[in-house]
């Protein structure tokens, strides 16, 4: 028995941390620019997808470097044509729109993908466990672990010590004041929601190694990364990562203790939260700009 | 001509929905459809009573449409096969649903009050889900049919004769949007005016903001609920996606598509999101693109929404 | 990449023949709107089959093939006369995977406001059974293509709907034999926790005992699961001779995949009851593994006139047919047949016809004579027991192995245990 907990626990960081990383794109996104992004899973399966067809020419690794690179450009122009017009509207705008675009990306990558499921291949050695003891510990797994955790730790060192990263934090906080002191927000913006699309770009890449890769991959994937955010409180980028890692743990405990109930277990766990602490566990006070 | 300046969109708004049956074939319409309209319209002025007027966002109020749905259903199928009786305990499960989840959630604002709102739908839509020996799980609750109304003096088949089953949902719709306007002309609505305004002000004026909230979500949800009733009715049918928070956003996205602060808006969005899409899906595989394309194209040229671009005051 | 262009090109054909029979229907409301009366001059309209599934979400490569496949059945039809020497048009409508609603209201759409005289659909078998209900509602001849759930022809069976795939009892009791002998004892099953998962796995458990097999475990889990590790962790600590996976559709790709990741392939036998191309041309190479069963494969060297259906079906979307392609064929087929054969399209006559009817070698495509049982309107077909290749030897979409037909005649429940009661009008 506390061996199957052990591998839940384990199994649950490693699912959270899945989450954490697609909760974060959406995370920087909605702090910095108030805007709800319901095309990110439609940007996660365009890496995905993209990332299958650059493997037969640069291989696997240098899909993983490249595809959220192309998707997070993307996100550049459709930030620049479509999201800017959002700002300083209320946010339920986003929400129609992202909606919009969320629909033109399934249709869009059926068109050209097809509707049925591509075959994603990852290389032979990650696709199989490291011991026979611990055989869900996949190499896969573990890598992508490896991966989420370079990804956070190279985000919290770009808002920590880049320029760029200051003033996004600082936007933030009090987005005015960063426009008064001279910083061209737009271009903050713009810069932001790019790196928000990687975060979904990368995820995508990795999400495909696990999952079978269809336009709508990234449909299971959006309703638990907005828990993880409040879960962990809007405006924390830790937070978010917490909220992440915290939902991955307990649905994996639930499906020990009481199976029937680990989808439903993340929204039990938010409604809790919010009922004790109604700002999230590090969060503001929930007031979209 | 005052009468007609105040009156005016009301007065067009329903003749046109009573003469639905007649001029709608020819646009390529057909019964059911209009019925479903008028269905999610009632819906979606539910969400938009606590969304254009109180300044509350819930995401979840498919929850309450679920829980109408369900109570008539399974009253029908378990208990009394009668139209009003399901409708009663339809309504009343739904209303009742809101008032302890209000209870309870009412302090939160913004973001937080509509994520918490969606956890609630998704717990229910779960319950649905797993809980298959009463709810019939993900087959939906089938094996029962709505029953022809019995007024005493005379019989109407809403059953076997779609139009009136038509005209039996726009008078559940007629009663609702007049209660409905007529709150938000009392006093009550006024102060629930002022919240959305202005919370804090109305906080200092004395108004219990909280209560007041509570009160409109009830409201609120009581009116969804019976739009749930009347969906299940229409199909004689229900399935756990009637809780699904994809539901609860398409009703939002109803009321900001039609202008989510004017009193008819949240009807034009229905209309034009399930005709838009009951034709595009007929015209083309690829009409979510199409349906995307226009919901963008709404929101870079409709900043208020498609009733919002007319220009008017919100008339409540 | 390479399978775009026919999808487009699938999506092409369907979307003008809409588009033509709405100008079609244009037409014929404005001649309405000058006299209603002269309708009754209806000889030479087309035959209306309305054909509603999902062309949108997670079913859509299986309902597109579907479409195909009635698409080549109702150009082959026409070419002989049509039925009862009208030709026949499709309408074809998306039902989205998901939304059950839609699926209905499409349904009533199709039969009041399109005037089809059949309808066919749907592959999620929650659209089919409420489809099936609003058919009987509005007495219409209704088959379903590809929905599996047992209550279609079972406790939710009508007299007016049809099926032509199988049931979970009949796939359990079609595979249980040779699971149990050729692979051992010890199953473990994991299963989608839904209407279908149960069916097979209840159609299994059952079967399984009576060949002499144990269940040592079992696990549903939720459909649309993105991780099965904890299903799996369970799964193996059983420690079962066979991993018996049920799981349809994205969720059996993701299941398959991540069990071969934990090298569970290499410690126990992986199988499952229906299998379908569209899945294992999904899967990366090192997961096309396993003992399976197909409804239908489209490689039959001595069956006759196999090789000119896939020649057809190759010609529109230059791919294989799948299951799901014959399914549809099968579908549209078994309409014209009845309906000529009954020579009325009164739905009673043509329900009537269609019970204990057999498919002509042309359109049953598979060893033996599959009829429409009459009793739950249940098609009997033989079904296909194999195991996946990673590579076609001599073609690049023959991934499966045939190693065992199974006549399902055999091994059918009987109509009592269906608890179908077929509900014709008085």
């Amino acid at each position: 028995m506390t061996q199957v907990i052990l591998f839940n626990l384990l199994n649950g960081l490693i699912v959270g941390a899945f989450y954490a990383l697609m909760a974060l794109g959406l995370s920087l996104i909605l702090n910095l620019s108030g805007v709800i992004n319901f095309a990110h899973g439609g940007f996660l399966a365009l890496g995905a997808y993209l990332a299958y067809s650059l493997m037969p020419t640069i291989g696997f690794w240098g899909a993983l470097l490249l595809a959220p690179i192309l998707t997070a450009f993307l996100g550049l122009a459709v930030e620049r044509l479509l999201i800017r017009r959002l700002y300083g509207r209320d946010p339920l705008y986003s929400l129609l729109l992202t909606f919009g675009l969320a629909f033109i990306f399934q249709d869009g990558l059926r068109y050209v993908w097809g509707a049925q499921s591509v075959p994603y291949q990852i290389p032979g050695w990650l696709a199989s466990p490291l011991s026979m003891d611990y055989f869900f510990l996949t190499g896969y797994r573990v890598f992508m672990m490896i991966v989420v955790a370079l990804a956070v730790a190279g985000l919290f060192l770009v808002l920590g010590y880049t320029r760029l990263g200051m003033r996004i934090r600082a936007g933030t906080l009090d987005l005015d004041t960063v426009s008064v002191l001279g910083v061209n927000v737009r271009v903050l913006r713009n810069l932001n929601f790019g790196l928000g699309i990687y975060l979904a770009g990368l995820a995508g890449v990795l999400a495909a190694g696990m999952l079978g890769l269809s336009p709508t991959i990234g449909d299971q994937l959006i309703m638990p990364s907005f828990v993880a955010i409040i879960v962990g409180g809007l405006g924390s980028l830790p937070g978010t990562l917490v909220g992440g890692l915290l939902i991955g743990v307990a649905a994996g405990m639930t499906t020990v203790f009481f199976p029937t109930a680990t989808e439903a277990v993340i929204y039990v766990m938010m409604a809790l939260v919010l009922i004790v602490k109604p700002s999230g566990l590090f969060g503001d006070e929930g007031r979209l700009r | 001509m005052t009468f007609l300046k105040n009156y005016g969109v009301t007065l067009l708004v329903w003749v046109v929905l009573l003469a639905v049956p007649f001029w709608f074939p020819y646009v390529g319409g057909y019964t059911g459809l209009g019925t479903r309209t008028i269905v999610m319209a009632l819906a979606a002025m539910s969400v938009n009573f606590l969304l254009g007027f109180t300044g509350v966002l819930s995401f979840g109020h498919a929850a309450y449409l679920g829980l109408g749905a369900y109570g008539a259903g399974m009253t029908i199928k378990y208990l009394l096969p009668s139209t009003p009786l399901g409708l009663l305990i339809g309504v009343l499960a739904g209303t009742l649903g809101a008032m302890a989840i209000g209870a309870m959630i009412v302090r939160l604002r913004g973001v937080y009050f509509a994520m918490v709102t969606i956890a609630f739908g998704q717990v229910f839509y779960f319950i649905a889900f797993r809980w298959s020996s009463v709810t019939g799980g993900d087959d939906g609750l089938t094996g029962w049919k709505r029953v022809p109304l019995d007024l005493g003096f005379t019989r109407i088949d809403i059953l076997g004769n779609d139009v009136a089953f038509y005209y039996f949902c726009l008078v559940c719709l007629a009663a609702s949007a007049g209660i409905m306007a007529l709150l938000l002309r009392s006093p009550f609505g006024r102060t629930l005016l002022a919240i959305r305004e202005n919370e804090r002000r109305a906080r200092f004026l004395g108004i219990s903001v909280d209560q007041h909230i509570w009160l409109s979500f009830v409201i609120s949800a009581a009116f969804a609920s019976l739009a749930g009733v009347l969906y299940a009715y229409l199909d004689n049918f229900v399935d756990p996606r009637a809780f699904h928070w994809q539901q609860s956003g398409e009703f939002v996205i109803m009321v900001v598509l039609g202008g989510m602060r004017s009193f008819w808006g949240p009807l034009i969005g229905a209309a034009i999101f399930e005709v838009l899409q009951d034709k595009l899906s007929s015209f083309t595989d690829n009409w979510m693109s199409l349906l995307g394309l226009f919901f963008v194209l709404v929101v870079v040229f409709f900043p208020r929404g498609v009733l919002g671009a007319f220009g008017r005051k919100p008339t409540p | 990449m390479g399978s775009h262009s026919k999808t487009s090109g699938m999506a092409k054909t369907s979307g003008m023949g809409r588009r033509t029979l709405l100008k079609a229907g244009a037409a014929v409301g404005a001649i309405q709107f000058a006299s209603p009366f002269i309708i009754s001059a209806r000889g030479d309209e087309p035959i209306k089959i309305g054909v509603d599934n999902p062309l949108t979400g997670i079913y859509t490569a299986l309902g597109k093939n579907e479409n195909t496949g009635m698409e080549l059945a109702a150009s082959q039809i026409n070419a002989k006369g049509g039925i009862l020497g009208r030709e026949i048009k499709l309408v074809v409508e998306d039902s989205t995977s998901d939304k059950t609603d839609v699926a209905v209201q499409k349904a009533r759409k199709l039969i009041q406001s399109d005037n089809v005289n059949f309808l066919i659909g749907n592959v999620n078998s929650s659209h089919a059974i409420a489809i099936a209900q609003v058919a009987a509602e509005l007495k219409t001849v209704h088959i379903v293509p590809g929905g599996h759930a047992d209550a279609v022809t079972g406790s939710s069976c009508h007299w007016t709907t049809f099926r032509i795939c199988n049931t979970g009892a009949m796939q359990g009791n079609a595979m249980a034999g040779p699971l149990v002998k050729a692979l051992g004892k010890k199953i473990y099953i994991i299963a989608q926790d839904y209407a279908f998962g149960h069916a097979l796995h209840d159609g299994l458990a059952k079967a399984a005992a009576k060949a002499g097999g144990t269940i040592v475990g079992e696990e549903f889990f939720p459909l649309g699961t993105t991780d099965y590790s904890a299903v799996l962790i369970k799964a193996r600590a059983a420690n079962p001779d066979i991993l018996v996976d049920l799981a349809a559709g994205d969720d059996g790709i993701n299941s398959i995949k991540q069990a071969v990741q934990f090298g569970l392939d290499k410690q126990l036998h992986i199988a499952g009851m229906q299998q379908e191309l569209e899945v294992i041309e999904g899967l990366p190479l090192e997961a096309r593994i396993g003992t399976w069963m197909f409804e239908w494969y489209w490689k039959q060297p001595n069956v006759p006139h196999v090789a000119e259906f896939v020649a057809a079906i190759r010609k529109v979307t230059n791919k294989v047919p799948t299951a799901r392609t014959w399914f549809g064929y099968a579908s549209v087929w078994s309409l014209a047949l009845a309906a000529n054969q009954a020579k009325t399209l009164d739905a009673v006559k043509v329900a009537h016809t269609l019970e204990g009817m057999k498919l002509p070698p042309e359109v049953a495509l598979m060893p033996g004579a599959p009829f429409f049982r009459a009793e739950d309107h249940q098609l009997v077909p033989s079904v296909f027991v194999g195991h996946e290749q990673a590579k076609g030897i001599d073609d690049p979409e023959d991934l499966f192995v045939v190693d065992q037909v199974v006549n399902v005649a055999d091994v059918m429940p009987t109509p009592a245990e269906t608890g179908c009661k077929l509900d014709f009008p008085a």
